[in-house]
């Protein structure tokens, strides 16, 4: 929570919210009555959610949004490297959704990790006969070709769940044949509103099939951690495991980001779970509370200021060998940043910045822009639910623009009248507002650079938002808009 | 060319009456195709005395793709000249047998099988339109013609009045029109009166009344039509009537379907039905 209301010049609860109302206007009636309850202007004291959130898109509008199956291979199952992931239906699905998150991994290809594209490439006649038999001569081809591969996920695409084939009497089949973990995961893309339910979907397989059945094989020691909700994008992971490490932490697992299956098998061992990205993998950690007593905590790695204050909390809930370490991990890092702030900060502030992007970013980077001296004066989410919401309240300046699953047009129209120096959005974003002459960051991907997290990724951060905003490309163009 | 389609409780006698009707419409000289549109693919087996013919989605199966597919080898000529394809489909349980539909049919479409020298084609397709597959045969552009087979048995009239609901909804839409109820007797009292009854509540006509005849089973040992078994027989003659009736059936109406409690006020009144009492309804045997 903030102690302080922060506010930004020229922006007001009421000119926040004539702007909503200029915006709604455009839409029939039907279609605003729907949007209005998605967008609002923040109430920072609050800290709760000032928008509805997590319901289906309003057709005729374009959204941002992916679906289950996205959620379940892009975010949750694909990063594990040492497993087989298929995509099972038509080629389709897999393809496109291969190697595009940047989700990064360690080891060698076909030996410790599987980057490769698998896919049970549905026909005519695997629609109308089932897929089953395939599937189960696909398993046993995958485990012939790489022996050395962990497991498999069988991750359905649509076709699977409207013909009701029964991947998971296959996977149960074939695990005991092929002595091999095999997790069916119904994450047929037509479930729910958006990739948020293949989150939940592949926490679920995660606890009904992987966690508990395996157990570390050094002994167990006080500052076992698990890293949850960390996806390596851009390198992420390795910039924040090593830090805990250096902070005196055993990180004994990342979830999912160049994961590994046996050691997130093993993580009901570990004495604490600490969550970057909440709302893909809350539901694994509440399970683990649950279940295993493992208590978890919330922390973000964007930016010297949140990542003082969450290695401070995480040093809170252990002994003084960690108090003593954290301290001096932030005294020697508390130089480096400065320098870095000092080099970048005078380049970018009061420069303003507008997100729409998923999981946390839209509220754990503000504060990694506010040490440049940047404030955002917006922020969405393409699939948050109201507790994401809520988180954001107290982190975003008080009175700017909230807004939930926006249209393409929403999103424009607000970044017409708020002039933003940045936007921070995805690829369909990307060039829309770089024809605006807008600088642009495409933060689902860190824009093909990284890692962002961590106080190595500030200054790679820092970095690539001074490159975009002071590019002297932007005083070539000429917007005819 | 007439497009017709065969809709009706499952195991009410569709594909047997279909192919009776069809010999004998082949026997007054008329061009006909089947398309058999259920996975258990014996919709022609009385016209070609054989079951389990190549059916369209077998082979795609076997050749993997349906591009690899030809025409000759899926169909197949039997009795009086009458062209015979199944569309096949998965064991029950497995896939989905909407789809063999939809794909089998739009594979005949693209190569030819309707060809204009057909006077008619007839779709047998499975009991309930439990999908989208199963309603293809009446989609634009294909069968206009519907006849429902249903006897006198409380089942078969409410399959048939919930079939006269889906015409309904693609005759709104589209060409699709309902021919007539085709009684096949169970021979259940007051058959024929309340089958006519049901027509005129949906709007339609009993087309023909076929009797209960086992000369019928007869010729079914033999994997063969009553018309082609004992064409002199008098069931076969019933079947010519039939298929003289169809042919020249001109009353092709959109349904008025019944309220649930309309078919089952109907139902009493020929007291197929008890009249209901409300008092005894969701209590047990040892309540009083």
């Amino acid at each position: 929570m903030s102690d302080k209301i922060r506010k930004i010049e020229g922006i007001t609860k009421e000119s926040t919210e004539a702007l909503i109302a200029e915006t709604l206007s455009a839409y029939p009636e039907k279609a605003k009555k729907k949007r209005a309850p998605h967008i609002g202007a923040n109430d920072q004291g609050s800290g709760s959610a000032c928008v509805k959130s997590n319901k289906k898109t309003v057709p005729g509008v374009m959204s941002a949004r992916g679906c289950a199956y996205a959620g379940a291979k892009g975010v949750v199952w694909g990063p594990i490297r040492d497993m087989v992931h298929v995509s099972h239906g038509p080629v389709g699905c897999g393809w496109y959704s291969w190697g595009t998150r940047r989700n990064m991994v360690s080891g060698i290809v076909g030996v410790t990790s599987f980057p490769m594209q698998f896919t049970s490439d549905f026909q005519e006649k695997d629609i109308v006969y089932g897929g089953d038999k395939k599937l189960k001569t696909l398993l046993e081809e995958a485990h012939d070709l790489f022996p050395l591969a962990k497991g498999i996920s069988v991750l359905s695409e649509c076709p699977v769940g409207l013909i009701g084939d029964d991947i998971n009497s296959v996977a149960k089949t074939s695990a005991k044949e092929l002595d091999l973990p095999i997790i069916p995961c119904n994450c047929e893309g037509f479930r729910g509103v958006s990739q948020s339910l293949g989150h939940h979907i592949s926490n679920d397989t995660i606890r009904d099939y992987i966690i508990g059945t395996r157990e570390y094989a050094e002994p167990e020691s006080p500052y076992d951690i698990a890293l949850i909700g960390e996806y390596n994008i851009g390198g992420d992971a390795w910039s924040t495991k090593p830090l805990l490490e250096e902070c005196g932490f055993n990180v004994k697992a990342v979830w999912t980001g160049d994961g590994e299956l046996e050691k997130i098998a093993a993580t009901h061992t570990v004495k604490l779970n600490v969550i970057h990205c909440y709302r893909s993998m809350n539901y694994m950690c509440k399970v683990m509370e649950e279940k295993f007593g493992i208590p978890w905590i919330e922390l973000n790695f964007f930016g010297p200021t949140k990542i003082k204050e969450s290695l401070r909390k995480l040093a809170a809930l252990f002994d003084d060998t960690i108090k003593e370490k954290v301290e001096a991990v932030i005294a020697k890092y508390d130089p480096i940043m400065q320098e870095i702030i000092e080099r970048y900060k005078p380049r970018l502030d009061g420069k303003k910045v507008m997100l729409l992007v998923g999981g946390l970013r839209p509220r754990h980077t503000i504060g990694a822009y506010e040490d440049l001296g940047m404030d955002c004066i917006g922020s969405g989410y393409e699939f948050a639910h109201t507790d994401d919401y809520d988180r954001t309240a107290p982190e975003m300046p008080d009175a700017t623009v909230v807004y939930d699953d926006p249209s393409e047009y929403e999103f424009e129209k607000f970044a017409d009248a708020l002039k933003p120096d940045l936007i921070g959005s995805g690829i369909k974003e990307k060039y829309v507002f770089q024809k605006m002459g807008i600088p642009f960051r495409q933060m689902h991907s860190w824009d093909y650079s990284g890692p962002y997290h961590g106080y190595k990724g500030f200054e790679v951060f820092a970095r690539d938002v001074d490159m975009a905003i002071n590019s002297p490309t932007w005083k070539l163009v000429q917007s005819p808009f | 060319m007439r497009q017709i389609a065969i809709y009706g409780k499952g195991g009410i006698g569709k594909s047997t009456t279909t192919q009776n009707t069809v010999a004998g419409l082949a026997s007054i000289g008329k061009k006909v195709m089947i398309v058999g549109c259920d996975p258990k693919a014996d919709s022609t087996r009385l016209i070609l005395h054989a079951k389990a013919q190549n059916t369209v989605m077998d082979l795609v199966r076997e050749l993997g793709t349906v591009e690899d597919l030809e025409l000759e080898e899926v169909m197949k000529v039997g009795y009086g000249d009458v062209k015979c394809v199944e569309s096949g489909g998965p064991e029950p349980g497995v896939g989905c047998a909407g789809r063999g539909v939809i794909t089998a049919i739009n594979f005949l479409e693209e190569n030819g099988a309707y060809t204009p020298d057909l006077d008619f084609v007839f779709y047998d397709v499975l009991g309930d339109v439990v999908c989208g597959g199963f309603a293809m045969p009446i989609r634009e552009g294909k069968a206009e013609e519907i006849y429902i087979v249903c006897s006198g048995e409380m089942m078969a009239m409410y399959a048939a009045n919930n079939i006269a609901k889906g015409i309904l909804k693609y005759a709104s839409s589209g060409k699709v029109r309902l021919g007539g109820l085709i009684c096949n007797s169970r021979n259940t009292d007051r058959e024929d009166e309340l089958i006519e009854a049901l027509a005129a509540r949906l709007g339609t006509q009993m087309i023909h009344f076929v009797p209960r005849d086992n000369q019928v089973q007869r010729a079914e040992l033999r994997r063969m039509t009553v018309i082609e078994y004992s064409p002199e027989h008098k069931q076969a003659e019933e079947y010519r009537t039939l298929a003289k009736k169809i042919s020249e059936n001109t009353m092709l109406v959109v349904p008025t379907p019944l309220e649930m409690e309309e078919l089952e006020e109907l139902l009493m009144e020929f007291g197929i039905m008890e009249v209901e009492d409300e008092s005894i309804v969701g209590k047990a045997e040892g309540e009083a």
